[in-house]
């Protein structure tokens, strides 16, 4: 990434971007205080969010739900509009944003194939039901009572594999809330994340809403080149998602794709102990640990989303994901989000900073490119890798994800090249994947015992009697 | 709750609102949580292995109960929360910090304090049997996370949950 891209990037925001903000943070004050008895400023945030929508095909729909929920009765349709509505504009603004990304960086984009719908699934009323509940309550409302009844329908759409999202993000959003109660007494909840949990919650709990993953519509061949592995966890759920370039082996440009793989764990198992959850993917863990390449043969594919099938793939040569990147990415061709996951949240995309100065901006680490600043979300660097916000502050080259939140662009590292006692250094988020490198931290997780082991000991002996 | 007092908590997406629990030696306490108004939480018997206490402690009231998950009382209640309740109250200030097992609990648990008996001296509970079956349900549901098979669905809702704390 140049400073020139930078500037690109960071001049001025796409045009409405704050006003659609604007809308959402009204949905959000409304859902703060619960849709049981709407109060003039959130029935006037509620009209305009109407109003906003009025030349789209929304419309009618939108309309209609937010004069029903304001004269207080609250029909599942209406929750839905209403999540619906919210979810166009965060999706606009999403595909603003990235399109600005896009022309900064002279990013390609393939658009979206359209994907048949999936079956309704029979656990998705009661999820319905308790995001009905959650809504008319309001964030301030909720009880112990209340978070306990999100206990059965995670249970039910856990054990549906079809509807494995929405049970991780209402299990996520339910033990925020558990840890929350009284929410009363918070001097402020996070509006704007309990919303955009409870709107995809509620768009993934439609019979319409579910996209099969599974739906394949490409298969490819060819040689991926990863970038590094961005992490993610809560109590109950964590998923590596590994960034990637693919050369076809059918020919054509290199294209940017991703592939995840994840698993159920529960709150005590963290930091390095986490690698240990994904052992049934050793030829991933591998590449990463190893930074090496994958030869993969047959994978299917959904926009940039490869579907990881660890059989399907052979450990190839040695790869520097930091030469990689210098080479293949600026012509490497993207692809377009899935409708339903756009989001600003949902924006990471690859970039290589290299040549800048480290800078220091009220306490926020930031890379300068030709003066221009780009802060680093040092609390995106995970627990279960070896780098570290002392390893960015060290760095001369850095791979990261750009990402986009509450009004600015941040960098989250995935892995740097840094002079660690005069010796340069290459450290990836995904170096331990196989097992700690490092003999200090090594020696503590040992001292602290197997997690895993510990407890599968114990669900042995007590499970199932 | 880190940056709660932050003006921009409101208008972002990704803020951390629970940190992630803190690493700790699941030997002898496999299950602690805050939850349904309780501290509450398993402890393996030190005798036997095919035996768990199930011991809690209410907020607010701070009654207090342990007996072996079929019910049967602890015999180290007299008058006093037993060893099993101390060894919970010690692993829910190593997973949680005590600042949060405090609040929980709704006591003020002043200067001095750092370990779970400390923690219990401050209070005025009192013993009051509660069911173990709801407890040890959510243990063994706790337990079941372990039994799902992993996968290879991408979850983007995971954007808004990332990883952090590298380095601790």
């Amino acid at each position: 990434m140049l400073g020139t891209q930078l500037t690109a990037l960071t001049d001025g925001h796409p045009a409405g971007l704050t006003d659609a903000l604007d809308l959402v943070a009204g949905v959000d004050a409304a859902l703060a205080h619960g849709l049981a008895r709407v109060g003039e400023a959130d029935a006037a945030a509620l009209a305009s969010l109407a109003a906003a929508l009025g030349t789209t095909p929304l419309a009618d729909l939108v309309a209609e739900a937010v004069d029903k929920i304001c004269a207080g009765s609250v029909t599942p349709e209406h929750l839905a509009a209403l999540a619906g509505a919210r979810s166009a504009l965060l999706g606009a603004a999403h595909d603003a944003l990235l399109g600005q990304l896009d022309a900064a960086l002279g990013r390609g984009r393939v658009p979206w194939s359209p994907a048949p719908p999936a079956a309704p699934s029979p656990v998705l009323a009661g999820a319905r039901a308790w995001l009905h509940e959650v809504a008319v309550t309001g964030w301030r409302g909720v009880d112990h009572e209340l978070v306990a009844a999100a206990g059965t329908p995670v249970e039910a759409a856990l054990a549906a594999p079809e509807s494995r999202r929405l049970a991780v993000l209402l299990d996520g959003l339910a033990a925020e809330l558990r840890a929350c109660v009284p929410v009363a007494a918070m001097p402020q909840v996070p509006a704007r994340r309990w919303a955009d949990l409870w709107a995809r919650g509620v768009l993934l709990a439609q019979d319409a809403g579910a996209v099969d993953p599974v739906t394949e519509v490409d298969r490819v061949d060819g040689r991926l080149l990863p970038l590094g592995v961005d992490v993610h966890e809560h109590d109950t759920a964590m998923q590596i998602q590994v960034h990637a370039i693919l050369e076809p082996a059918a020919g054509g440009p290199p294209r940017l794709v991703r592939t995840a793989v994840g698993a159920a764990k529960v709150d005590t198992i963290v930091g390095p102990a986490l690698w240990r959850l994904l052992q049934a993917y050793p030829t991933l863990l591998a590449a990463l640990a190893q930074r090496r390449g994958v030869t993969v043969a047959d994978l299917p594919v959904r926009g940039a989303d490869l579907r990881w099938q660890d059989d399907r793939a052979q450990l190839d040569g040695p790869v520097d994901p930091f030469a990689a990147a210098r080479v293949l990415l600026p012509g490497a061709q993207a692809a377009a989000t899935a409708p339903l996951d756009r989001h600003p949240a949902a924006i990471a995309e690859p970039v290589l900073l290299e040549g800048y100065a480290v800078g220091d901006h009220d306490g926020d680490l930031v890379l300068e490119l030709d003066g221009r600043p780009l802060a680093v979300a040092v609390d995106r660097l995970p627990s279960c890798g070896p780098l570290t916000p002392e390893l960015v502050a060290a760095s001369s080259a850095c791979l990261g994800l750009l990402r986009w939140d509450d009004g600015r662009w941040r960098l989250q590292p995935l892995a740097v090249r840094a002079t660690v006692k005069r010796k340069a250094v290459d450290v990836h988020t995904g170096d331990w994947a196989c097992g700690i490198t490092d003999a200090k931290v090594a020696k503590a997780e040992a001292k602290a015992g197997d997690a895993v082991a510990v407890l599968r000991e114990r669900a042995g002996r007590l499970l199932r009697r | 709750m880190a940056d709660v007092d932050d003006a921009g908590w409101a208008r972002r997406s990704s803020v951390r609102v629970v940190p992630a629990a803190r690493p700790r030696k699941l030997a002898k306490v496999p299950f602690v949580e805050l939850a349904d108004g309780r501290l509450q939480g398993v402890v393996s018997s030190g005798s036997d292995i095919e035996r768990v206490y199930v011991s809690s402690l209410t907020s607010g009231t701070h009654a207090y109960h342990c007996s072996t998950n079929n019910n049967r009382p602890c015999g180290g209640l007299r008058g006093t929360p037993c060893k099993h309740l101390e060894a919970l109250a010690d692993e829910a200030i190593l997973q949680y910090g005590l600042d949060r097992v405090a609040r929980y609990l709704r006591v003020d648990a002043g200067d001095g304090v750092t370990t779970g008996a400390e923690l219990l001296g401050r209070l005025d509970a009192r013993h009051e049997p509660t069911q173990a079956a709801v407890v040890f349900s959510r243990f063994l549901r706790h337990l079941s996370y372990l039994e799902v098979p992993s996968s290879t669905t991408p979850l983007p809702e995971l954007h808004w949950f990332p990883s952090t704390g590298a380095g601790r």
